[in-house]
């Protein structure tokens, strides 16, 4: 199939390309950019005019929910929801039921997904068996069955030696380690960040200090044994202040936003608002700016939606009860966008935060347009307004905290691998 | 922050929630109307407010106190009261909390007064029902327990005249407290001028200043000239662990004895939301002393709950 993407803006950071132009695809892969190689004659054009055409988003957090939460989503549902938001690489945590923490789990996972041939899925394996902070998993076994990381999801170990040793362990094979830094402790029982808002709601709170002494232990730790981290879902400015000393002192250690937290503070639970219950907490307004500025001048490597599609009814309940999380694979390429451009950052480094970046992270070979690269394009109209309600989303999780909000940013078609897998137009998608 | 919820769009009082945002005005009709109430001797006959009204007394937490004066309240206004113990039945059996509301208000509910463990359950009662159905919050988790503030607040102008020129202090478990919260909006909505907690750090909630009080960790310092003195309840699962460690060296610190009591102004008041820990947060000596309005808050309680319900069906 060879298509040719006509009179788009082509946008790129990774070659710092951002010009009106054509791009050709061939054999699955981008073969021009704004040029067009000599006999190509495509199989369908694509009119792109007014439209911007970028590499396919990388989601370094999408929950699928399976195996085991099928009733909250499912495969199909999510990938549906993923290509409809422009996301076409996504890495799955491994909270799942039973967790990823056997090889043959994630290769079932894997296959499934592959099956299914929307978006490309990632699974991120457990670090230690059932998440339980126990016992280290077979982390070389779960590599070779398509595990690009290990993690412990929101679960923290809490013996510090458990942790010390899957550092260790999986710094042996150059793993790199994801870890949500979030104290076993301190904080447990929480619903909320610990200040104003908990505090006048009587919310069981969550202190700063959780992340804080978490991002300490896990940096010593690193100095020891040399492990790679990648702190997933940073959420206060002073967890960042030691994110940015530590790579002063050059340990390897990158960083991610949820794009939840660079728009919404704790401010935004109103009167007890459930939707606004996410894990790491919304913080103070003050570290919600210094989440966005840190964004913004790179010391946060990649903004991710945190995608966690709940029960309608598990919101219905009061706060502390609530599920958490929230849907975002539809939202990340809006939420992104709105955030750069209130930044006054160009689109090119918009874009690369949800792109070539989490790619990097991922190690895979994603998040551009280079020639030659695997043809994963986001298609998408930069004006285009729409409102955030239940049936505008394609996600089986329709709870948001910007449920009713009007966003500006929307994807219209979809390649992966050179396949057109979403397209909006009303003639083929009955969900536009 | 969204509006209002117990508000409608004319201002006027339609679920008694929280005292978090309610305007002094509505604080003073309440008042004034349980005073009313006080004066004309309504404890002795039955006024036809709320006749043809059913109000469901709705606990998900076990209650004797509060629960008890809701329905006497309810009662003198002509009410028909149904009483649900909610802990021993639907819940138990798996219904969720919006189903149990459902269920009621098919049953021509006109009003319903909840307590619940969880902060949050009245707001989210409040924003389910249908209009014309009131939500009265008998105590929420942590969050408000709005009539008690409300009580407490009638109490001190019995006692004290006005709010304008009161030095008062709470003392006790701030952090766990519902009460205390809703006494501190009550206060400073009332421009009281100076409300004080006094409580050990592990009982202070996270920038509490914010809701205009200042905080003392020694009670010399913190009754020093006050005007009324608040204790708190202190639960008993908090009494031993990492956030005290003995009731022993708690009321030695903040016990409310009579000796603490003497920093305090002569004529300062003395109060409780009840039931008492004697020996632990407030010593007997004081707790039936001649400063103490134990008491006088208990009865006063009965004319502020049907101040609210009144108000409430009036604005239906």
């Amino acid at each position: 199939m060879k298509i040719l993407i006509r009179g788009a803006r082509l946008i790129d950071a990774t070659q710092k390309l951002d010009k009106v132009g054509d791009l050709c695809i061939a054999a699955g892969r981008v073969i021009g950019v704004d040029r067009t190689p000599e006999g190509f004659t495509p199989n369908r054009t694509i009119d792109a005019q007014g439209l911007i055409v970028a590499p396919g988003l990388v989601d370094l957090s999408a929950r699928l929910r399976e195996p085991g939460f099928e009733y909250l989503a499912t495969l199909e549902s999510e990938m549906a929801a993923a290509v409809a938001g422009g996301v076409t690489s996504l890495a799955c945590p491994p909270d799942t039921d039973p967790t990823l923490d056997e090889p043959g789990l994630v290769e079932m996972l894997k296959y499934r997904a592959q099956g299914l041939n929307q978006c490309r899925v990632f699974p991120i394996g457990a670090l230690t068996a059932g998440l339980e902070g126990q016992r280290i998993t077979e982390m070389a076994e779960l590599r070779d069955a398509g595990c690009l990381g290990f993690s412990q999801a929101m679960r923290p170990i809490a013996d510090t030696q458990v942790l010390a040793r899957a550092l260790a362990y999986a710094a042996t094979f150059n793993f790199c380690v994801w870890l949500q830094p979030q104290d076993a402790h301190l904080g447990h029982g929480g619903f909320a960040h610990d200040g104003e808002v908990a505090s006048r709601l009587g919310l069981a709170a969550i202190p700063v200090t959780a992340e804080t002494v978490a991002i300490a232990t896990i940096l010593l730790l690193m100095r020891e044994t040399g492990a790679r981290v990648h702190f997933c879902r940073i959420s206060s400015a002073r967890g960042l202040d030691m994110i940015h000393e530590a790579r002063k002192e050059g340990l390897p250690v990158t960083c991610d936003v949820g794009v939840h937290h660079l728009h919404l503070s704790e401010m935004d639970i109103g009167w007890f608002d459930s939707n606004c219950h996410l894990s790491p907490p919304l913080r103070s307004i003050r570290d919600r700016d210094a989440l966005r500025a840190a964004a913004c001048n790179g010391l946060i490597d990649a903004i991710c939606s945190d995608h966690s599609p709940v029960d309608e009814d598990t919101k219905q309940v009061p706060f502390a009860e609530s599920s958490i999380g929230a849907t975002g694979l539809e939202l990340l390429l809006p939420l992104t966008l709105k955030w750069g451009k209130e930044r006054g950052l160009g689109l090119g480094e918009t874009l690369e935060r949800v792109t070539a970046k989490p790619a990097q992270i991922l190690g895979i070979a994603a998040g551009t347009l280079q020639e030659g690269s695997l043809a994963d394009i986001c298609i998408f109209d930069p004006n285009a307004e729409w409102k955030v309600e239940a049936a505008s989303i394609v996600s089986q999780g329709k709870n948001t905290p910007f449920l009713g909000y009007n966003m500006q940013g929307r994807v219209q078609y979809t390649l992966v691998g050179g396949q057109l897998i979403f397209d909006r137009s009303p003639k083929n998608n009955k969900n536009a | 922050m969204s509006a209002n919820p117990q508000l409608d769009s004319q201002g006027r009082l339609q679920h008694l929630l929280t005292i978090d945002g309610l305007p002094a005005s509505i604080i003073t009709q309440i008042l004034n109307t349980a005073q009313h109430f006080k004066e004309t001797g309504a404890d002795s006959k039955k006024l036809p407010l709320l006749a043809g009204k059913s109000v469901f007394n709705l606990f998900f937490e076990p209650s004797t106190r509060t629960r008890t004066t809701f329905e006497i309240a309810a009662k003198r206004l002509s009410a028909d009261v149904i009483n649900l113990n909610v802990a021993a039945s639907s819940q138990s059996k798996g219904e969720t909390l919006l189903d149990t509301v459902d269920n009621l208000s098919a049953m021509s509910a006109d009003m319903f007064v909840v307590r619940h463990a969880e902060s949050g359950a009245a707001h989210m009662i409040a924003r389910h029902v249908a209009p014309g159905i009131h939500v009265v919050n008998a105590g929420d988790g942590r969050h408000a327990h709005p009539t008690q503030a409300l009580l407490d607040m009638f109490t001190i102008r019995h006692f004290k005249g006005s709010f304008e020129n009161l030095r008062v202090a709470i003392i006790g478990d701030v952090l766990h407290s519902r009460v205390a919260r809703s006494q501190i909006h009550a206060l400073t909505t009332l421009k009281v001028p100076e409300v004080r907690v006094i409580a050990p750090k592990t009982l202070i909630p996270k920038d509490v200043e914010h809701m205009g009080v200042h905080v003392y960790h020694d009670m010399e310092t913190g009754l020093k000239d006050v005007d009324v003195v608040m204790t708190l309840r202190l639960q008993n699962e908090r009494m031993n662990g990492a956030l005290l460690p003995s009731r022993e060296e708690f009321f030695k610190y903040y016990g409310l004895t009579q000796e603490k009591l003497s920093a305090a102004r002569p004529d300062a008041i003395v109060m409780h939301p009840g039931p008492m820990n004697r020996g632990v947060e407030i010593d007997s000596a004081v707790a039936d002393g001649p400063q103490s309005v134990i008491l006088s808050q208990v009865t006063f309680g009965i004319f502020v709950r049907m101040a609210v319900m009144a108000i409430l069906a009036e604005n239906t």
